[in-house]
């Protein structure tokens, strides 16, 4: 990030001649574009109502969106790393024609807006797609409209975050100690069980803690799938947006705690996620 | 070292900057808005703000207004009345508003000083099917089938509300499976296939001709949706503003608007 301290010299001298050189020209823009990023989170904190937030957040429909929210991120993560982790081992270990393809689409959700993955995941899983049809007169599944929807919406948003750490991961680990587990006689399951996977489990739950949250902070894309309905399919940010409508102070107090939320895991989560391969 | 140095500056800079942007923020909440509209500068520009069910006819008076008033923009915010009136209150710089209801007026008017509001339309809710009907809705009645998938506004938004107060005045339950930001969300749910029925506004099931029904109910007429409209009296247009408002209450105005399905006040 910064330039090392020069380590030869010491003292007074060497500090001024370092400082000396300091690039202001990339400091003051890099404050000024933190303070940009802070700022606005800074300012939920200045106009949240304090003395009646614990009220606030006590009352059942602030503990029913919290309690759906969990719930849906948590499965969507599941989910996640049940496809996921096998779809990064494809990408990084086999090789195959269309590869970088089919390593750009999983990635395209990244950048996706939400809210065209939820129309995209209607017109295929609504009740009139393509698959969703099917499903409809098939089994009487309709996904819109439910839990599972919400869960499937943000389990299309928060994929690419465990693929892409994953698939990191395993292209960093030492491929030595499959083939020797291989030369063993260990099968190709058995050495990915028991080796790849421990090797790269820190990079498994990186990835799978990002999806997470962001699965949890998703909106776009479960509104527009998923619909918005307390208890089935309102989550925090769904909350959030619709407090606003008439009760901007119940809309800070939601926010703050998705704040926290996301605060809290990035920073647990930092050191893995900035130095992750 | 460097890190100690550098440390010592990232704190203090951005320190020194929230410490500027509290000051800031407690002063001159109101004004900063005003300070950002080009149109102070002369630059004629008239910013309306307006429900997103006047999104078809205010675009159309929106030209009708520049054409008699050259050199002159009319800008449009169409959205939630309930999230438009939120955006003035913290500052947008709006010139007119038009809303979808009286309440969502009034959380503008009791904040920042606007001319006396005038009703210009109403707007009444109609029952919308897909154009195949599947569930064989043709009564406000039918919506209370728990078989039957139906979509309502949200209640903090003008039509959420006055659904609830039809269906009050029907004295039915109805339990949606989805309560929609909008009006044009929920229509959208109803387009696509995706619920049977909704109750939206007539104008909304004319304006997608085509793609849905519309089915009328009596109970429609207890839960008419009257539609206001101010000028913002620190509207940086302020004559323009005016003018804009005399356009929408003048004939042409009423044509316009009745043709694409509301009613005269």
């Amino acid at each position: 990030m910064t330039a090392r301290p020069d380590t030869s010299r010491s003292g007074a001298a060497g500090r001024r001649e370092v400082s000396a050189r300091l690039p202001w020209m990339l400091v003051l823009p890099a404050v000024a574009g933190l303070a940009f990023l802070v700022l606005p989170l800074a300012g939920l904190l200045i106009r949240a109502p304090w003395p009646t937030l614990l009220r606030r957040l006590a009352e059942p429909q602030v503990l029913e969106a919290l309690r759906l929210s969990l719930l849906c991120a948590t499965s969507a993560t599941a989910v996640c790393v049940l496809f996921g982790v096998p779809l990064a081992w494809l990408l990084a270990r086999v090789e195959f024609p269309g590869r970088r393809v089919v390593r750009a689409l999983v990635t395209v959700p990244l950048v996706l807006p939400p809210v065209v993955g939820g129309v995209a995941l209607l017109l295929v899983l609504g009740r009139r797609g393509l698959i969703g049809q099917w499903l409809e007169s098939a089994f009487g599944i309709t996904l819109p409209f439910t839990t599972i929807g919400v869960i499937v919406a943000e389990a299309f948003v928060a994929t690419p975050f465990l693929v892409i750490s994953v698939e990191g991961a395993l292209r960093a680990a030492d491929r030595r100690f499959e083939e020797a587990a291989a030369t063993l006689g260990a099968s190709r399951w058995t050495v990915f069980r028991r080796v790849t996977l421990p090797l790269i489990m820190p990079g498994v739950v990186a990835g799978a803690v990002l999806c997470w949250a962001r699965a949890l902070g998703e909106f776009g894309a479960t509104i527009t799938f998923a619909g918005n309905f307390p208890g089935t399919t309102r989550t925090m940010p769904l909350a959030v947006y619709l407090a606003l409508e008439t009760e901007p102070e119940a809309a800070i107090v939601l926010s703050l705690v998705l704040l926290t939320v996301s605060v809290v895991i990035l920073a647990g989560l930092r050191d893995r996620w900035v130095n992750s391969p | 070292m460097v890190f100690r140095r550098l440390s010592r500056w990232a704190v203090a800079v951005p320190v020194a900057l929230v410490i500027a942007g509290l000051s800031g923020c407690g002063s001159e909440e109101p004004a900063t808005s005003s300070a950002s509209t080009a149109a102070a500068a002369g630059a004629k520009e008239l910013n309306v703000f307006a429900a997103a069910s006047l999104t078809g006819t205010f675009t159309e008076l929106g030209r009708t207004f520049e054409t008699a008033h050259p050199g002159t923009t009319v800008k449009f915010n169409f959205g939630s009345s309930a999230t438009l009136a939120q955006q003035i209150v913290q500052g947008a710089p709006a010139d007119v508003f038009a809303a979808a209801s009286p309440a969502t007026m009034k959380t503008v008017t009791d904040a920042s000083p606007a001319s006396a509001p005038t009703t210009f339309v109403r707007n009444k809710l109609e029952i919308a099917v897909p154009k195949d009907n599947p569930a064989k809705v043709d009564e406000l009645k039918d919506l209370t089938d728990p078989t039957v998938k139906v979509a309502l506004c949200a209640e903090q938004v003008p039509c959420g509300a006055a659904a609830v107060r039809a269906l009050n005045a029907a004295g039915l339950k109805v339990t949606p499976v989805t309560l929609e930001q909008d009006v044009k969300a929920t229509l959208t749910k109803v387009e696509l296939g995706e619920v049977d029925a909704a109750l939206v506004y007539t104008t909304d099931v004319i304006a997608a001709a085509g793609k849905v029904r519309g089915i009328d109910f009596p109970e429609a007429d207890k839960a008419i949706n009257d539609y206001p409209i101010a000028t913002l009296s620190k509207a940086p247009a302020g004559d323009l503003a005016k003018q804009f408002v005399d356009l929408v209450l003048s004939q042409q105005g009423k044509d316009v608007l009745t043709t694409a399905g509301f009613e005269a006040p």
